[in-house]
């Protein structure tokens, strides 16, 4: 078997401003292939206007079982959302 | 379905379980996604290499009975609506590979493996397209069995598969209508398009049927598969559902489902109907369908007569980089 | 047995070249004479499209790879919709009725109007491609000027798909340049396909009296002046690749006045299939 092409991460920004999202992945032989084929791939229903490309070996993750320590600190800290906080309806929206 | 005989090890109990294996299934019960880098028991990543390389091979085997007629499509219109769909099936094939590769098998491997016979693709697309009308049946019955198992396939347990699914059911949504159109302007066409379809539907109803693989109320693979939630439902609820759906749909077309037996059964709320001919699906499985090996040629001579092509890729890409790359020091 | 003057003469060639020197050719009646230059141009236009986009469509679910083949499909459904434009535009201005359908589904070999660079069988993936960068040199100088055309319709039509095929152009100079300067294999591939199919690019610059005719109104460019642009980007892209270009000048035509090759014949036959097996049926 010859070499495989790698495996590339694929991340499209949509129409309305929002933040690059992962789509999926495909394969190309380098970068600039990458762009071209993502166009192909995952904008065919006029889903994109920037595409990022990230090889899949690239990308480090956080560990599964870290799961617990990295996000449930966060949960505790109520007091960051909005909700936390009783505000009089005289007051008006805020 | 498109994973028609998945062998799985056999339902194991709680009491059989690893502590690993016990917290896993928990995890699953609680309806968690399970993420490639996590721990699974070796079972469940196996029978999901299979499950989801079957899926994928059947995409991509499914293009060619639908390429078949791109270059004698009626109209422009229905060219371009042909070819867009058989389009979408082979970015099916490559988003399921991809879930298959997070699993730890790459994509030239798992191919390797269809083209050597050592891994299987839906029975359906071992039939031959022989009219118009089966472009219209195929699309109507065939990728209307497929969403009936892809649905809830969205909520399966495998995070990569699950995301594909939902991808590719997003765009599965046309294909069963456009089928369906093209039943509806033959249904109320010439007496000649009337007759095409009701022959369409004649070849394809029983191997539609057959999608949903043999029943396995009794299996213990099945048991095992759906307690992992790689499998959904049982082969005979989703024939149920697919058999309910449809009657009603030939109806309208004014088409005549090919089984004498196929009655309303008020107690149970659904059709009765005739099973389809397992020695035939057997059969087929085994190779001896009408087109396998056709198919199968057909894939493995794309994949060889390309390979100087994707090798020319990569030798560009390799030089392309280094000419990049700084020289290194003496 | 009779003889064989042609082959039997040593200096046949010699003489051949004599004779074209001291004649002129016959002036022979060619089938669009006496047809509307607006509406044969843009025949030309939706025929090409056409064909091209059948021929890349034959390799759905057959390419090298499955990004190559979404991204193949992707062009292919862009020339069948510059078809359906074209075509709808051509039967609007001949004004008999004929709708876009009517005219890619109705009209045998002799009626059609594409180069025949288009109607080359696919060969292999590169020699698809090499034809697919060929054209689309010329396609994208052409909708460029085209997009300046006096009749709105015509500008329109070109700027939507002019946006199309700068991405086409894009690709395939660059598959084109990646081959070319790949392995040895799919260098000789790629040179290979520049040989066979170069003699079929003159075509596109040739301008007879209905483009002259168009071109004076402002509605189309004159194909002659397309090819500077042309013959750069080609040169530049072959050059890249590591190609080597062909030396010879001489070019195959017929496809514009409708004397095409051997194989429009089955590239119809089978488009047309069921629209001449069934008539009138609607699908
Ligand atoms: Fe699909
Ligand atoms: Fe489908
Ligand atoms: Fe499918």
């Amino acid at each position: 078997m010859s070499k495989e092409w790698p495996l590339w991460e694929v991340f499209i920004r949509g129409q309305h401003g929002l933040n690059h999202r992962h789509v999926g992945s495909l394969h190309a032989p380098d970068a600039e292939m990458a762009i071209n084929n993502a166009r192909d791939v995952y904008t065919r229903r006029n889903e994109g206007v920037s595409i990022w490309v990230v090889p899949s070996a690239a990308i480090t993750a956080s560990s599964p079982s870290d799961k617990g320590p990295l996000f449930e600190p966060a949960n505790s800290k109520v007091y960051r959302h909005p909700t936390f906080y009783d505000i009089p309806d005289e007051v008006g929206h805020m | 379905m498109y994973a028609q005989l998945v062998s799985t090890e056999g339902l194991k109990k709680p009491e059989d379980m690893t502590p690993a294996e016990r917290a896993f299934q928990e995890r699953i019960d609680r309806n968690e996604k399970i993420e490639p880098k996590e721990w699974m028991p070796e079972g469940y990543r196996k029978t999901l290499i299979r499950q989801i390389g079957q899926h994928a091979h059947s995409e991509i085997v499914g293009q060619l009975p639908e390429g078949n007629w791109i270059s004698r499509a009626p109209t422009l219109e229905r060219k371009a609506i042909l070819l867009a769909k058989v389009q979408d099936e082979a970015g099916h094939g490559l988003y399921l590979y991809c879930a298959a590769e997070t699993l730890g098998v790459s994509r030239d491997e798992l191919m390797e493996l269809l083209h050597k016979g050592k891994m299987k693709y839906s029975s359906i697309f071992n039939y031959p397209t022989l009219t118009w009308a089966d472009m219209g049946a195929v699309g109507w019955l065939v990728d209307g069995a497929a969403i009936m198992n892809q649905v809830p396939l969205q909520r399966t347990s495998f995070g990569p598969y699950s995301r594909a699914m939902i991808r590719i059911c997003k765009e599965e949504s046309f294909h069963q209508r456009q089928g369906y159109a093209i039943m509806m302007k033959m249904a109320a066409g010439t007496p000649e398009q009337k007759r095409m379809a009701q022959d369409a539907l004649n070849r394809l109803w029983y191997p539609s049927l057959m999608m949903f693989g043999p029943s396995d109320k009794d299996s213990v693979h099945s048991a095992q598969s759906m307690a992992w939630k790689i499998k959904m439902n049982t082969n005979d609820e989703l024939r149920q559902k697919f058999v309910d759906q449809t009657v009603p749909q030939a109806k309208y077309l004014g088409l005549t489902v090919p089984d004498p037996e196929l009655k309303w059964n008020e107690e149970k709320g659904g059709h009765d109907f005739s099973e389809p001919d397992w020695s035939e699906f057997f059969d087929v499985i085994a190779g001896n369908g009408p087109c396998n090996k056709d198919r199968l040629g057909a894939r493995v001579k794309a994949w060889d007569d390309g390979a100087w092509f994707r090798d020319g890729l990569v030798a560009h890409a390799e030089k392309a980089a280094a000419r990049r790359a700084p020289v290194a020091a003496e | 047995m009779p003889s064989l003057p042609d082959m039997n003469t040593p200096d046949v060639a010699e003489l051949a070249r004599e004779a074209a020197a001291h004649s002129h050719a016959t002036e022979i009646p060619t089938p669009d004479a006496g047809q509307d230059a607006f509406f044969e141009v843009l025949l030309r236009l939706g025929d090409a499209t056409l064909i091209l986009g059948h021929r890349v469509s034959e390799w759905c679910g057959h390419s090298p790879a499955l990004e190559e083949d979404i991204a193949l499909a992707n062009v292919a459904l862009d020339l069948i919709g510059q078809t359906q434009m074209w075509l709808g535009l051509a039967g609007e201005v001949e004004g008999k009725g004929r709708s876009a359908d009517d005219l890619a589904y109705l009209r045998d070999a002799w009626d059609f109007r594409n180069l025949l660079l288009v109607e080359r069988p696919n060969g292999d993936f590169g020699h698809t491609l090499m034809r697919q960068f060929l054209f689309d040199a010329w396609h994208f100088e052409l909708l460029k000027a085209l997009q300046g055309s006096s009749d709105p319709r015509v500008a329109e039509i070109a700027a939507k798909a002019a946006k199309e095929v700068a991405y086409h152009l894009e690709r395939s100079s660059d598959l084109v340049i990646r081959l070319g300067d790949g392995t040895g294999e799919s260098r000789r591939r790629m040179q290979d396909a520049l040989d066979a199919l170069w003699a079929y690019t003159g075509e596109m610059f040739l301008a007879d009296e209905k483009d002259v005719a168009v071109a004076a109104a402002g509605i189309a460019p004159n194909p002659r002046d397309l090819e500077a642009a042309w013959d750069a980007t080609v040169r530049d892209v072959l050059t890249e690749a590591t190609l080597a270009i062909p030396e010879s000048g001489f070019a195959h035509k017929g496809g514009k006045r409708g004397v095409h090759t051997e194989h429009l014949g089955y590239i119809l036959a089978e488009m047309q299939f069921l629209q001449r097996a069934y008539p009138g049926a609607s699908w």
